[in-house]
């Protein structure tokens, strides 16, 4: 689905990312782990042709990013507030990308009564525009918009962060149903070792821009995990 | 402390995205501003002697106070159309151990040093120097005068501050003062209520007794004081989120589904004008420059100036609106560039929209005939340039346009683009027509340089296909450094 050759990204000659080979089948669903500056978020704005690789590219179902326009039509994603737009309400916001993914409203309206609970009546019909929701309630909307129009890869910045617990476990077993219930791959990057290693199929550690662990999760994941981020701590 | 903020206004300027742009024009207003001190200094010197050769039976000083409350009053309009107010991002400072009212205070200080300040200067001080020379007024006279003009200045100064920040916070309640000010110039016009004689009376006992200075400077003080009981007023994060409570507006705009696939853009872009106070007062600024045809229809003397009002009156929109394409999608533009929107279509909608407005604002412009059929044919011909030559023009210089506009989020005293260089990127879209209208006007004909005119805008608006690929190449080109550019917040 997704191929990644020699992707490097630098500024002024420093490597930020450093991604020689990696490849990411249908369906699967991906953590993305790292401690800041490991390059999480470069790798993922690379996926959305924000910025440009300095060597390298990557194909989305055989389409270039950096090239070509097509990947858009299946690949949505939620990166952070800078995806909302915040003079429209969320319905608004819904129909947008709805219209965007050839969805109408009948669809859109259907398509939400699933997150009734995830919006816990704090989103819909509060005749508030975006930019007046909390940060936790701007991110609700943003991930869920990212899943209109059934994208066959959907992206997620640390989906978790800034969300209450409750609806963190809510988030955790939505994404579990999309990856087990559909082809949907799923992108997730984050900080949290339990999060990831409860919804993701595969775990990926970046550290300084390059891949240190590459691993299928299973019930030893986690204390691996766990070992590995805290090894600098005993070292030092 | 001076130090510092002085220090933080350095690093922001050279630091910002948009530094080649903001550079690029701060110098070719540097020699706009050295051509002004000059005819200033120039009119300083020779007014005096002007005003006895002009009026020879009567006192100059009195014929200088007799016209002061005119030139104040238009020092007013062009401050208000041309200064920007002093801006500073206080929320990082406000955190920090420095007492309000020195942010304040440096930001309102800092004003004194303003372009706007330096031109009366020297105005007022040549001609108080001349007088004294030539003229029969004692030294202590002079200086009275000299002193209480330049306060009454630097009162215009913060007076405008004060209107200019009533007008963008609600734009009715200029309405009232313009119409006071428009009926006192009436009756001063028709010799009812002489106004600008009574004030010229008032600054004639200046020079019988100077130490009357005192008052023009307890005045300034005041509304010195008033601005910053003002701002320190606004201090707080809740000024600018006050809006809060307020319910969404939800007019869908649901009439704009005809335009087909460029529909729910044209939707958006309309929500974005009619939900955001900066771009809705670009449509306030279109009806009221309306009426600026009055000034020039009026007169045949200006009959190449006439193109100017046609391309400003049709075009005001397109100008104030097209400019910052793509600024205006700036705290989305990541979104806008990863979601299923062909960058092509998204240009197409703009192009549309400020088409529609020029089409609508050369509708209400009809009127115009009154002053002639070749007006009406006139503004026709420079809505048609407009639509064929500037849109795309615009549409161009919008894919250099990295600097980033806060919709949502208004810092403290934020009036980001309401100054002098906004004018000034306008005025290729306006020299260019003229021009061209004045060379085949002189040599060839009347109509046959309007046809050319709207000839040009024919043949844009045929070529708009080829144009618009044309345009996505340099969007796409640009993309990476708009997002990046577009990132970086504050001024």
């Amino acid at each position: 689905m997704i191929t990644v050759t020699n992707l490097s990204k630098a500024y002024r000659g420093a490597k930020v990312l450093d991604i020689e080979h990696l490849e990411i089948p249908q369906g699967q669903s991906f953590g993305l782990l790292g401690n800041n500056g490991a390059g999480k978020t470069t790798f993922f704005s690379l996926l959305l042709d924000l910025i440009q690789p300095t060597t390298g590219s990557i194909f989305n179902k055989d389409v270039t990013v950096s090239e070509s326009e097509e990947w858009k039509t299946f690949t949505s994603s939620f990166i952070d507030e800078s995806f909302l737009i915040g003079y429209l309400t969320p319905e608004e916001y819904f129909y947008f990308i709805g219209e965007l993914r050839n969805r109408n409203k009948a669809d859109i309206d259907s398509f939400l009564e699933q997150f009734n609970d995830l919006f816990n009546g704090e989103i819909l019909g509060r005749n508030k525009y975006l930019r007046d929701l909390s940060k936790g309630n701007q991110k609700k909307a943003g991930i869920v918009a990212a899943l209109i129009g059934d994208p066959e890869i959907v992206i997620l910045d640390e989906p978790f962060a800034n969300l209450d617990p409750t609806t963190q476990i809510r988030l955790k077993k939505l994404l579990k149903d999309i990856s087990v219930n559909t082809q949907t791959t799923i992108l997730i990057s984050s900080h949290d070792l339990i999060h990831v290693t409860e919804v993701c199929e595969r775990i990926v550690v970046l550290d300084k821009g390059v891949v240190v662990r590459d691993t299928q999760t299973s019930a030893a994941t986690l204390r691996e995990l766990e070992e590995y981020f805290s090894r600098e701590i005993a070292e030092g | 402390m001076t130090k510092r903020f002085l220090w933080l206004e350095w690093k922001s300027f050279f630091r910002s995205a948009s530094l080649g742009k903001s550079l690029g024009l701060k110098i070719f207003m540097g020699f706009l501003a050295l051509y002004f001190i000059g005819m200033f200094l120039i009119l300083g010197i020779a007014l005096f002697p002007l005003l006895k050769k002009l009026y020879p039976e009567e006192d100059p000083m009195k014929i200088a106070n007799r016209f002061a409350l005119v030139y104040f009053s238009l020092e007013l309009i062009f401050r208000f159309l041309l200064q920007t107010l002093p801006v500073m991002d206080i929320k990082p400072l406000m955190i920090l151990p420095i007492k309000k009212r020195k942010v304040v205070n440096f930001v309102l200080q800092k004003s004194l040093y303003s372009y706007y300040n330096i031109l009366p200067i020297l105005l007022i001080i040549p001609f108080g120097i001349v007088a004294y020379l030539k003229g029969d007024y004692s030294g202590w006279a002079m200086l009275g005068w000299v002193i209480a003009m330049f306060s009454i200045t630097l009162c215009v100064n913060f007076f405008n501050f004060i209107i200019k920040k009533k007008f963008t916070d609600n734009l009715k309640a200029l309405i009232p003062v313009v119409a006071i000010a428009i009926i006192l110039a009436l009756l001063d016009y028709f010799h009812i209520f002489q106004i600008s004689v009574y004030f010229g009376k008032l600054l004639d006992y200046l020079l019988v007794y100077p130490y009357l200075a005192v008052i023009p400077v307890i005045l300034l003080v005041l509304l010195y004081k008033w601005n910053q009981v003002n701002l320190q007023g606004k201090f707080y994060l809740d000024a600018g989120i006050k809006g809060k409570a307020v319910k969404a507006n939800t007019n869908s705009f649901a009439w704009a589904r005809k335009f087909g696939s460029i529909a729910p853009f044209l939707q958006l872009d309309l929500k974005l004008i009619w939900r955001n106070k900066r771009p809705k007062t670009t449509i306030f600024l279109s009806i009221i420059f309306l009426a600026y045809g009055l000034i020039f229809y009026t007169s045949d003397t200006y009959e190449n100036m006439h193109v100017f009002a046609g391309i400003f009156i049709t075009g005001i929109f397109m100008i104030n609106f097209g400019q910052f394409v793509p600024s205006w999608d700036a705290s989305y533009y990541s979104m806008i560039m990863s979601q299923n929107i062909p960058i092509k279509q998204y240009l197409a909608s703009k192009m549309g929209l400020i088409t529609f407005s020029v089409v609508v604002l050369a509708i209400l412009s009809t009127p115009y005939v009154y002053f002639g059929m070749n007006i009406l044919l006139l503004n026709i011909a420079c809505a048609l340039y407009n639509i064929g030559v500037n849109v795309p023009i615009l549409m161009y210089s919008g894919s250099f346009n990295k600097k980033r506009i806060d919709l949502d989020k208004s810092p403290f005293m934020n009036y980001q683009g309401t100054g002098a260089s906004q004018w000034l990127v306008g005025l290729p879209l306006m020299v260019i027509p003229i021009f061209l209208f004045w060379i085949i006007n002189k040599f060839v004909s009347y109509e046959i340089a309007m046809g050319t005119l709207a000839g040009l805008g024919i043949i844009g608006l045929i070529l708009r296909p080829s144009l618009l690929n044309f345009l996505v190449s340099c969007y796409k080109k640009r993309k990476y450094a708009t997002i990046e550019g577009f990132k970086q917040k504050g001024e």
